[in-house]
């Protein structure tokens, strides 16, 4: 597989592994319109990584004589070392302050990538990228509002939010850390590196922290050492996650509804 | 047959979660070609992840079969992506007779002012967002203060 395959697959399962977390939510939600929210959101997603998942297939397709692959080969088929997705959107959902910090981090760089790849040179990204991002900019507005309403909240769900900060915070570094397939992305006009996202990703992200009365938190922060889920190198929650969304494509090879 | 009646015919497809409007009123159905026999037709959705797009598609075919009509490729374009600005007029006025509010005008989401304009039973201007997601991705859901029904907006996008 080349490197612009891989990049292409590694917006697919970001969008992917994120949505099936939410969609975990389905059913017990906080509140009836949030579980309605949390699940719209989920299917954004999972529609996003469908149109990432398509194009990939094509293009390994087409560059591979006889090979005949699918979305559902790569979603379905593909085991945990294969992932590209971030560490952040893998992680358990928790409670629900920290799925709405998950999701507005990541919906704060997703905005900010999409928002870029408008100009991709690659017409298929780019015209992913102009219908995602519509969907991202309202995640984006409704992941804000809950953090700003939890953060300056109650006591309770104040401190809940400084616990979901302190999960997920060293998980944030890796969102702009370079992969070979993004240098190849970059070099060829279909992609960017996300480095460049940096200082505007901390800059609003920190801005809603303030009006949350929440601490802003530091781009000085280092990426965890071991962990680099761009490269396949996943926490443990990976694997329970893909368990699950994978096991009927493995038990009946092929099954369809 | 020619391109127009093709067309006139797929006009009556309907929406399966919005009965009332078909996918001309929504702005979805994007061109259609017809030559030798052989139709080609561009559909986008809505949304990404818009669980409708397959039924729609079965129902284009299911549509046209009853002319006789079976060559048929339909494909599904992403850009230019779909804006809430490409429904129809009509469609907006079946739309609120339906109780759904229809959309306001394009970037008024950018602009933070993305909300109906009255409430679609009673008219009134005195009304309050619940959640800004509803019963599908493509609506929000609000309620009237003077009439206190809840009711459905078709979201700007």
């Amino acid at each position: 597989m080349d490197l612009l395959s891989n990049y292409i697959i590694h917006q697919a399962d970001n969008a992917l592994i994120l949505g099936h977390r939410n969609s975990e939510w389905t059913g017990h939600g906080p509140i009836l319109e949030q579980d309605i929210a949390i699940s719209n959101i989920a299917l954004d997603l999972i529609g996003q990584a469908r149109n990432f998942y398509q194009l990939a297939a094509h293009r390994i397709n087409e560059m591979t004589p006889g090979e005949k692959i699918t979305e559902d080969d790569l979603a379905y088929l593909r085991d945990v070392n294969e992932y590209k997705n971030f560490i952040l959107v893998e992680q358990p959902n928790g409670d629900w302050a920290k799925t709405i910090l998950r999701q507005f981090y990541f919906s704060s760089y997703q905005f900010l990538l999409y928002r870029e790849l408008l100009k991709s040179q690659y017409p298929e990204i780019a015209a992913i990228c102009e219908k995602s991002i519509k969907e991202t900019r309202y995640h984006l507005k409704w992941s804000g509002e809950w953090v700003i309403r939890l953060g300056d909240g109650t006591e309770e769900s104040h401190a809940r939010m400084l616990d979901a900060q302190k999960d997920l915070d060293p998980s944030i570094a890796e969102l702009f850390l370079p992969a070979d397939f993004e240098f190849e992305a970059e070099a060829s006009g279909a992609g960017i590196l996300t480095e460049d996202l940096k200082i505007e990703w901390y800059q609003r992200v920190n801005k809603i922290f303030e009006t949350a009365t929440l601490p802003t938190v530091s781009s000085e922060k280092k990426a965890m050492q071991l962990l680099s889920g761009k490269k396949g190198v996943h926490s443990e929650h990976l694997g329970f996650l893909l368990a699950e969304m994978q096991f009927l494509q493995r038990a009946y090879p092929g099954n369809s509804w | 047959m020619n391109k127009e009646e093709i067309i006139s015919i797929l006009s009556e497809v309907k929406d399966p979660e919005i009965p009332v409007l078909t996918i001309a009123d929504l702005g979805i159905l994007r061109a259609v070609e017809y030559t030798d026999d052989f139709i080609q037709i561009q559909i986008t959705p809505t949304y990404s992840g818009c669980p409708a797009m397959e039924t729609i598609q079965e129902d284009i075919r299911a549509e046209l079969a009853k002319y006789g009509l079976k060559n048929v490729e339909i494909k599904q374009v992403l850009s230019p992506a779909w804006t809430s600005d490409w429904m129809s007029e009509s469609g907006k006025q079946k739309l609120e007779a339906y109780g759904i509010a229809a959309p306001a005008k394009h970037n008024c989401f950018l602009s933070g002012e993305d909300k109906p304009e009255s409430c679609p039973l009673c008219h009134s201007k005195n009304i309050e967002m619940i959640s800004r997601f509803g019963s599908t991705a493509c609506k929000a859901l609000y309620r009237c203060l003077d009439c206190r029904e809840p009711f459905d907006y078709f979201k700007c996008h």
